[in-house]
């Protein structure tokens, strides 16, 4: 079982390349990998409770963890009382822990 | 453990948030001593070119110093200095090629010309490896 942590700096409403992300680390998950999805940037907006995020919402019933950049949501105004239930707030250094453990880490 | 982190970066300066993002990460990779290998292609080839300069902003009224302007040069030396403080250090590669198309080649002192070769011996050398392509 491989580790990996996708990154996500789009917003589905802007690129319709998210949905690929997205599959890509739902399918990680249903073949046995342990698979982190960091939201970055305008990644995080569908992050938003309430915001149409079918994909998003695929990923995370795949047992995907999902956490959002501090940064990108304080910039945005989002709070975390305004975060989808099981959508952690989590600061760079994450992505940091990850490239220090080896663990396979893709830009999208 | 200081650990060796590689990275690719594409994005010229001034354009994309990911460079904001980008720094974010070597600066917190750098704050943790590790040694930090960066591969500055395309784009990116001119984030620490020497002659970039700080502007004032007359349509908000600022002069130079209220505008205080960042520039890429400046946060690249600052990269360095801060990998240094603590312990680390940053092998800063600027594609030479990139640089030649742009006209760049005046390059912060620390970082060097080299080549996607050294991407690649970077990728060999590193525990991981990010790279962060243009959109």
């Amino acid at each position: 079982m491989a580790k990996y942590l996708l990154i996500e700096s789009r917003d589905p409403f802007e690129s319709n390349d998210t949905a690929f992300a997205y599959e890509l680390a739902t399918g990680l998950a249903g073949a046995g990998n342990e698979v982190t999805l960091f939201l970055v940037q305008n990644g995080v907006l569908p992050a938003r409770n309430g915001a149409r995020a079918d994909g998003l919402l695929a990923v995370m019933k795949a047992g995907v963890k999902v956490l959002a950049d501090d940064f990108s949501l304080a910039e945005r105004g989002i709070g975390n009382a305004r975060l989808r239930a099981g959508i952690t707030p989590a600061p760079i250094e994450t992505v940091v822990d990850h490239l220090e453990q080896g663990h396979k880490t893709l830009w999208h | 453990m200081a650990k060796t982190l590689a990275f690719a970066l594409m994005d010229p300066p001034y354009e994309s948030e990911n460079l904001t993002t980008a720094f974010r990460l070597l600066d917190a990779a750098a704050r943790r001593g590790h040694t930090i290998k960066v591969f500055a292609y395309e784009g990116a080839a001119a984030l620490a070119f020497t002659r970039q300069a700080p502007h004032p902003n007359p349509v908000h009224g600022k002069n130079l110093a209220e505008e205080n302007h960042p520039t890429t040069k400046d946060q690249v030396a600052a990269l360095l200095a801060s990998a240094e403080k603590h312990g680390g250090k940053v092998d800063w590669v600027n594609c030479g090629m990139c640089v030649d198309e742009r006209g760049v080649g005046e390059f912060v002192e620390g970082t060097r010309r080299g080549s996607p070769a050294d991407f690649h011996a970077f990728c060999e050398a590193a525990d991981g490896v990010l790279a962060i392509p243009t959109k």
